[in-house]
């Protein structure tokens, strides 16, 4: 049976011509970008276009770009590297109790180091409210951090209202762009925004590369020491070949924006249609309305979330849920914890389906009926 | 016959030897396996890092050796519920709980068993050396070939109806066989050691380990005549026939738990191996669970065990009602205790068990066993 991926918020496959480029870069070019002789100077070269090709992508200068090894690292980076810079001035942050574990362990983090911490409320649409940030900020806010779009419900969070009112306080505002980055348009000087998150792997370019922006004048502690890379604020020599990938992704969805933001709204509208015409009883995690076209979050009524993984894999259909435990098993999902409560039925029945470039109307018509035929035999009375 | 690939079977993998051996042997005999690891127990160890882990690492590499999917399955709510709180009522009740045979009747062949079936399995497999066998169209539960390692002990609340969708692949096999098949196959598990002891509870040190859950009530160990002893640490940390860690001196044989005073904290000791007090010839035991309860006669001779690993002792048995049993033995028996599984075998055919709940001498029950 054909193994179908609707797992594209978890990671993507690559573009080939991702691959292509990286291959040729891997073969040709080797030099340390710090090196002061012609091998390092290609290489400089190259990080250095890649770098604008970066800023340009979200309004910001190149200067602003700080590579990392990923989403993790940038948003710890901005977090703790903030926090730590800014200690003088406060030591209050806020965040939301929805963020991806890499945004909220690390708070959880800072909270253990002696910051205080506000973890926003989610509401059961999947947004936090811009008011709730307005309440809570007081003189000792140094850092507001909310994601750009929840990773397991995909909804888009406020983040424009959030940048605006933030316009008239020093709190400096993040936001972990993980899954917006590529299919929604983001101007930082427009949005207000001082710090922002982005990974490669999930854009269809290599994993172990990202950026952290960091908008000029920010005060900032690096974490890691040893050379000059990065303007100092992150030391290890870079990683060209993967920088030079990562470049051609964000060319290719910048490009591709708009046909991939319909094409994969499509899928999920295909998807929803199949399991409708099935009969499938579902309700949608989250306000519709304010969900980016790649992410879905959907509530099976009499399933549970691992009995429904394991089916759905047997069955070849990749699929995802909250995280997973170390020891493997599912742990009840944060996000929709926040949304509806410990005590919800809703946190045990729901799966995340994401959409993206592995697939094709075929496969998604495919892999929904195959998710249909599950679902009516485990909700089969009797 | 049916394609075998076409038949789906659930392996319960601990990442133990067991397990994975028992997963490559359906493999190699062609079924569609598919290893699922349960976690049953929440617990981090003192660098922060879920116990569990280091486990289910070792289910992933076996897996991959093996070519399978594996999955794994939370069941930490229904071990609490229906495992813990059963071991803890029972400790508080002065008694000596069994909590794997619990396990295996609540969760491995219970909310396992319906995970497995929900994914579309045929059967469910584990590591348990035990056999099941079809005679005279009805499915038996065996004793495992190696007399050393049967675990039936265990499996005797399990049904008829449970073992029809069950397979124990290593029945038939000794335990060293097992370890040279895992070598042989160079299995990433051959060489891991066995888990002794309860499986929450692992290498820790258990009367720690029921002091977080259990206040502990030191008292003094006695005679049955009254003689003080010394002090006993609460009475849940001893059990009947135990010499070990009573710190009682002086001259003449060891001294060993004859039975408890629950009500005014007493703990009984006599000395010696063989002392009198520990012997009993009968025993009252509940909640009876005959694999096929069709047919079972009201009194009857049969063999039975009172603890895992004993041998066998003749019995009768003699059925009453609200699902208990009286068991006169053939021969006195030293240190039956409440709280543990007395199993009854036809040969080598597991019949089924009960809990042990009273024990008496010459028609009396012995009250200060429990």
């Amino acid at each position: 049976m054909e193994a179908i991926y609707l797992d594209h918020a978890a990671t993507t496959p690559m573009h080939p011509d991702v691959i292509d480029v990286m291959h040729q870069v891997a073969k040709e070019v080797f030099g340390n970008p710090s090196s002061v002789h012609s091998f390092g100077r290609k290489a400089r070269r190259l990080l250095d276009e890649a770098r604008e090709t970066l800023a340009q992508s979200i309004g910001a200068d190149e200067k602003e770009i700080i590579f990392t090894s990923g989403g993790t690292e940038a948003d710890n980076l901005a977090l703790i590297g903030t926090a730590l810079a800014n200690r003088n001035r406060g030591n209050h942050i806020i965040t939301t109790q929805q963020e991806h574990h890499a945004a909220l362990h690390t708070a959880e983090y800072l909270e253990s180091a002696g910051f205080s911490v506000t973890y926003l409320p989610v509401y059961e649409d999947g947004k936090i409210k811009a008011e709730d940030v307005k309440e809570a900020l007081t003189d000792e806010t140094i850092l507001v951090s909310v994601m750009y779009v929840n990773n397991e419900t995909g909804i888009i969070q406020p983040v424009e209202e959030i940048g605006a009112l933030l316009k008239n306080h020093s709190a400096y505002f993040h936001t972990d762009a993980v899954q917006a980055y590529g299919l929604l348009d983001i101007d930082v000087k427009q949005l207000g925004i001082d710090l922002l998150s982005v990974s490669a792997h999930k854009i269809n370019g290599p994993k172990g590369i990202g950026f952290l922006y960091a908008r000029e004048g920010i005060a900032l502690q690096q974490l890691q020491f040893g050379g000059e890379q990065e303007r100092k604020r992150r030391a290890g020599t870079e990683n060209v070949v993967s920088a030079v990938g990562f470049q051609k992704a964000v060319q290719l969805a910048i490009k591709e924006r708009e046909h991939r933001n319909a094409l994969y709204q499509s899928y999920k509208q295909i998807f929803l249609e199949v399991l409708k015409e099935q009969g499938i009883e579902f309700a949608i995690n989250g306000d519709i309305e304010s969900q980016i076209a790649t992410i879905i979050n959907i509530r099976f009524p009499g399933t549970n979330v691992e009995q429904l993984l394991t089916n759905l894999d047997l069955d070849g259909i990749a699929a995802s849920s909250g995280s997973a435990c170390t020891a493997g098993s599912v742990e009840p999902s944060h996000v929709l914890v926040a949304m509806y409560g410990k005590n919800s039925p809703c946190i045990t029945d729901s799966i995340r389906f994401s959409f993206g470039s592995f697939n094709t109307e075929e496969n998604v018509r495919e892999a929904a009926k195959r998710v249909a035929k599950i679902i009516q035999r485990l909700t089969k009375k009797g | 016959m049916t394609d075998k690939k076409n038949i789906r079977v659930v392996v319960g993998m601990s990442g133990g030897v067991d397990s994975s051996v028992a997963a490559l042997l359906l493999k190699e005999q062609g079924y569609d396996v598919v290893g699922i690891f349960m976690k049953n127990w929440d617990d981090t160890d003192e660098f922060g890092v879920c116990t569990a882990t280091e486990d289910f690492n070792d289910v992933i590499r076996v897996c991959n050796q093996l070519d399978i999917p594996y999955y794994s399955v939370n069941f930490e709510k229904e071990y609490w519920d229906k495992v813990f709180t059963y071991f803890l009522d029972e400790y508080k009740a002065g008694r000596t709980p069994n909590p794997d045979v619990m396990c295996n009747k609540e969760i491995k062949f219970k909310a396992f068993l319906d995970h497995a079936l929900s994914l579309g399995a045929d059967y469910l497999a584990t590591g348990h050396y035990a056999r099941v066998k079809e005679i005279d169209g009805r499915i038996h539960l065996l004793r495992g070939a190696d007399d050393n390692k049967d675990q039936t002990y265990f499996l005797n609340q399990l049904s008829e109806d449970v073992l029809k969708k069950v397979m124990f692949p290593l029945g038939d096999l000794p335990k060293s066989k097992v370890r040279e098949i895992a070598k042989e196959a160079g299995l990433a598990t051959a060489t891991k050691k066995d888990s002794t002891g309860i499986c929450f509870i692992g290498e820790r040190n258990f009367k720690e380990f029921l002091s977080e859950y259990l206040p502990a009530q030191p008292g003094e160990m006695q005679t049955l005549q009254g003689e003080v002893k010394g002090k006993h640490d609460g009475l849940m940390y001893y059990t009947i026939g135990q010499r070990q860690g009573l710190g009682i001196g002086g001259p003449g044989e060891p001294w060993f738990v004859v039975g408890k005073n629950l009500k005014e904290n007493i703990l009984y000791v006599e000395q010696g191996y063989d002392n009198e007090k520990l012997y009993s010839d009968g025993l009252i035991a509940t909640d009876v669970n005959w694999i096929q309860p069709d047919g079972v006669e009201t009194s009857f001779s049969c063999t039975a065990k009172f603890r895992y690993r004993q041998k066998d002792s003749e019995v009768r048995v003699t059925l009453l009602d609200g699902n208990k049993v009286r068991v006169d033995f053939e021969e006195p028996q030293r240190a039956i205790t409440p709280g543990q599984a007395v199993v009854f075998y036809d040969g080598d055919i597991c019949l089924g068990g009960a809990t042990i709940d009273k024990v008496y001498k010459d028609e009396k029950t012995l009250t200060y066993v429990g």
